[in-house]
């Protein structure tokens, strides 16, 4: 699998992402940085964590538009697989490749703790190698992770089967009281209409390994190596 | 010409800032205060003389980076000089 992942000034979760892919595929990603206008052949595209442009205006808003997006949005048309991970989700909505929007946390605290999520969906390029209900257990580091939509935008998605993963209880119950942010009906990921695109808060690039403590996030790469590889 | 920039949040959308705000006066003991409702505010010095063009411009500005209109509305306010 050839990945990239773009590098934005204020991206600080980029060497987790990069490491995490080289780990799993065998292969280190190409980095690209945001004013480049150009891409190398990927099969993945990663948007990386972090505080692009120190979160200005609003998160992800300025990153959303700088030139290398462009880019992005065409091959994520041409069916290019691309994963955004807590800025980068925000990026992704922010340029209107996903639908919904990050607004602050409820509660108005920066969230930093492992949390639990349940896999919607295992039909994806990014959840094949897990089962559809599974709880897996990964950490969130986030002020802005609180998502929203339009009681339109989200009849759609979850009538058409765009949630990714929703925060739930170890047990795999959705309950408010483990939602770490706010977001309506726990969505803590969501893909486009043709399931190429994801962006979610939390980090699975931070457990794919035991001794980060558990390594349930190390099956999303592994299924995107698979399907891409 | 200046236009000025007002950006809130939609009728319905939580503002948890606004709430907390309007926590903090409670506190103070400012009792009269309803609802607080917290945006943002802009200024934008433009070398349009022509109003109409001027506010064509904002309005662009504003949908494609200013405002996020999932959640946001704008207003603009426009003043020669």
């Amino acid at each position: 699998m050839k990945a990239a992942v773009i590098i934005f000034p204020g991206s600080n979760r980029d060497v987790d992402v990069i490491d995490a892919l080289t780990a799993v595929s065998g292969r280190e990603p190409a980095l690209v940085w945001h004013r480049d206008t150009e891409l190398p052949d990927a099969d993945l595209i990663v948007l990386p964590g972090g505080f692009s442009y120190g979160d200005y205006l609003r998160s992800g808003a300025m990153a959303a538009r700088s030139p290398i997006l462009r880019t992005v949005s065409a091959r994520a048309e041409a069916g290019a697989a691309v994963l955004g991970i807590c800025n980068g989700f925000q990026i992704l909505t922010e340029a209107g490749l996903l639908p919904g929007v990050l607004m602050a946390n409820r509660d108005l605290k920066f969230v930093c703790r492992d949390i639990h999520l349940k896999v919607e969906h295992a039909d994806t390029s990014f959840t094949r190698r897990y089962d559809t209900g599974q709880v897996i257990r990964v950490p969130v580091a986030h002020h802005d992770g609180n998502y929203f939509s339009d009681p339109e935008t989200l009849a759609r998605i979850e009538g058409e089967g765009q949630v990714a993963f929703r925060y739930c209880t170890p047990e795999g119950d959705i309950d408010d009281a483990v939602n770490p942010n706010g977001s309506i009906n726990g969505i803590a990921g969501v893909y486009n209409e043709a399931r190429n695109v994801l962006g979610l808060m939390p980090h699975p690039e931070d457990h794919i390994d035991p001794s980060q403590s558990c390594s349930d996030g190390r099956a999303l790469f592994e299924s995107l190596v698979e399907e891409l590889a | 010409m200046k236009a000025r920039v007002h950006i809130t949040l939609k009728t319905g959308v939580l503002d948890p800032q606004g709430k907390a705000v309007h926590n903090a006066l409670t506190s103070l003991g400012f009792e009269g205060v309803e609802d607080v409702r917290q945006g943002k505010y802009l200024e934008l010095d433009l070398n349009e003389t022509d109003a109409e063009q001027a506010r064509a411009a904002v309005e662009s500005m504003c949908a494609r980076l200013l405002a996020n209109t999932v959640i946001e509305d704008f207003q603009i306010e426009l003043e020669d000089g």
